[in-house]
């Protein structure tokens, strides 16, 4: 039984249809990628996981079907989102929103180490603890959405384009924050990225979409020998 | 110079209801960007219910907790069942609701308890409290008002609720990603706006006397006091909601004469407009990417 299984998803906004019929399924404990081009459906089949957006065909999640549920439901099973555009509650402080994060949770003592251990991997979201969320630079608020994902203790992250302008010092930084994440707390992840190179890196398996359709799939390490793939992604 | 504070005091105990009513006005702006046109006939609907139970013979503050509890649970209705359905139609359609409410709520009033005016008891002494300067009603008003303010302002910053009602009104996509049910957010934001709504009716009442209509002049120094301050400014709404009081009394009493007072909420609120839209505590909103 996989984690995390998604058959033959349909979604569109309107009258644009953007997924075809997405099927993939990824492992316990792994970090898997999504990998394509712009309008390729990425952040649409991410949205569709969490009931953002209506969807047709089955999401499995630990064997349940999942979809069609609230999204504020699927939270409570343990996936977080960090979305596109890194959804930061602007008005609010950078704790503010690191408290909101763990807002389900009802461990209150664990959650107050969390946010310790989180100041601990991006110190500088603690020195702008009580600075306005929105007022933060946007490396900074791309860490927060990371981490407000963080602290709900999530057995599974959702990430849309972490890298996204960040300075390529800091995507390392941050990459590295998240295999470690990883592999010390056993933190599922899927990621969607244009930065094919980091993220195939990162990940264990990746499948390749195009048109809201999986074209093409396997371990990272094949799909950087694959030559569609290097000549159209990696660029060389 | 007796009779200047004796209105700057009197403007204050008014000011004090119009500062809670442009708080219940930007608690539903927050979270809907639009104005409640029906926050009056709200406040004025739940004063009634006080006054049954008064009637009815209940201690005054047994009474007054109660209508603020059936406030809360009328904020709470309204939402679920008028407001829910419109969530995503064109801003003038929510608008049409929300008078629609104002007059559906007038009306039911009316026909329940006739359009009679009704004297209202004041839960303060008879006596003034500091001499001449100001009636006990108008300090109790003030004092009534402020621990309004302070329970408020701690429970949204204090309390995890608070802080997801916040998060709820300013960002609703993100709010879902981290588990808050939106939905029943939104009904809290309206049953505490109305339960707001309550406790200023029955402060207003002893004042202006029960009568279906009498909030409506109320209300509209509470949208002067709610834009003056900044719309989407809980702080600037109060702030807005005294310096109104006060500058009603004053002028209505020394430069323009009774007739013209709510001619000032009109200037203020067209003046506020053209000056500085975003009032003095509003955010200009700025975005960045």
């Amino acid at each position: 039984m996989a984690f995390l299984e998604a058959a033959a998803l349909h979604a569109s906004y309107g009258q644009t249809q953007v997924l075809h019929g997405i099927s993939f399924a990824m492992e316990e404990g792994t970090i898997t990628t999504l990998l394509g081009a712009n309008g390729a459906g990425k952040t649409t089949t991410l949205r569709a996981l969490c009931g953002m957006v209506r969807t047709e065909g089955e999401v499995r999640f630990g064997g349940v079907r999942i979809d069609g549920r609230a999204t504020e439901d699927i939270v409570r099973l343990g996936i977080a989102h960090a979305p596109d555009g890194r959804g930061t509650f602007v008005n609010l402080s950078t704790e503010e929103n690191l408290r909101l994060g763990a807002y389900v949770r009802r461990d209150r003592d664990l959650v107050e180490q969390d946010l310790e251990r989180i100041y601990g991997y991006f110190p500088r979201l603690r020195e702008r603890r009580e600075q306005q969320a929105g007022t933060l630079s946007g490396g900074e608020q791309q860490m927060l959405a990371v981490s407000r994902a963080l602290m709900l203790r999530p057995k599974l992250m959702l990430l849309d384009e972490p890298s996204f302008g960040l300075a390529p010092l800091l995507v390392r930084e941050l990459f590295a924050i998240l295999r470690a994440i990883n592999q010390r707390e056993q933190v599922s992840m899927l990621l969607v990225e244009q930065n094919a190179a980091m993220a195939l890196d990162l990940a264990d398996h990746a499948y390749l979409i195009e048109t809201g359709r999986v074209v093409l799939a396997g371990s990272s390490t094949e799909l950087k020998k694959n030559d569609a793939v290097r000549r159209s992604y990696l660029g060389y | 110079m007796d009779a200047f504070l004796h209105q700057v005091l009197a403007g204050l105990a008014t000011g004090g209801i119009y500062a809670s009513l442009a708080l219940a006005l930007v608690m539903i702006y927050q979270a809907t960007h639009l104005v409640n046109f029906a926050q009056g006939e709200m406040a004025m609907f739940t004063t009634y219910l006080a006054w049954s139970l008064l009637n009815a013979g209940l201690p005054y503050w047994l009474a007054f907790f109660l209508t603020v509890l059936l406030g809360f649970v009328l904020g709470v209705l309204i939402e679920r069942v008028v407001i829910r359905p419109v969530e995503n139609a064109p801003v003038l359609a929510v608008v049409v609701v929300f008078i629609a409410l104002l007059v559906i709520l007038n009306s039911v009033t009316g026909w329940i308890y006739t359009y009679t005016i009704k004297p209202f008891p004041s839960p303060f002494p008879k006596e003034p409290l500091f001499g001449k300067y100001m009636s006990s009603h108008e300090a109790g008003a003030i004092g009534v008002t402020l621990v309004v303010l302070l329970l408020l302002y701690a429970f949204f910053r204090f309390t995890p609720l608070g802080l997801a009602l916040r998060a709820a009104a300013q960002n609703p996509e993100s709010a879902r990603l981290v588990g808050i049910r939106v939905g029943w957010m939104l009904a809290l934001g309206w049953g505490l706006a109305a339960a707001i709504g309550a406790v200023a009716g029955m402060m207003v009442a002893p004042i202006v006397y029960l009568d279906p209509n009498m909030m409506g002049g109320v209300l509209l120094y509470a949208f002067a006091a709610a834009l003056v301050g900044g719309i989407d400014s809980p702080m600037g709404a109060v702030i807005g909601g005294f310096l109104v009081g006060v500058l009603e009394n004053v002028l209505g009493a020394f430069v323009i004469g009774n007739e013209l007072k709510l001619a000032v909420a009109l200037v203020l609120i067209i003046g506020v407009l053209v000056v500085k839209p975003s009032g003095f505590f509003g955010k200009v909103h700025v975005t960045r990417v």
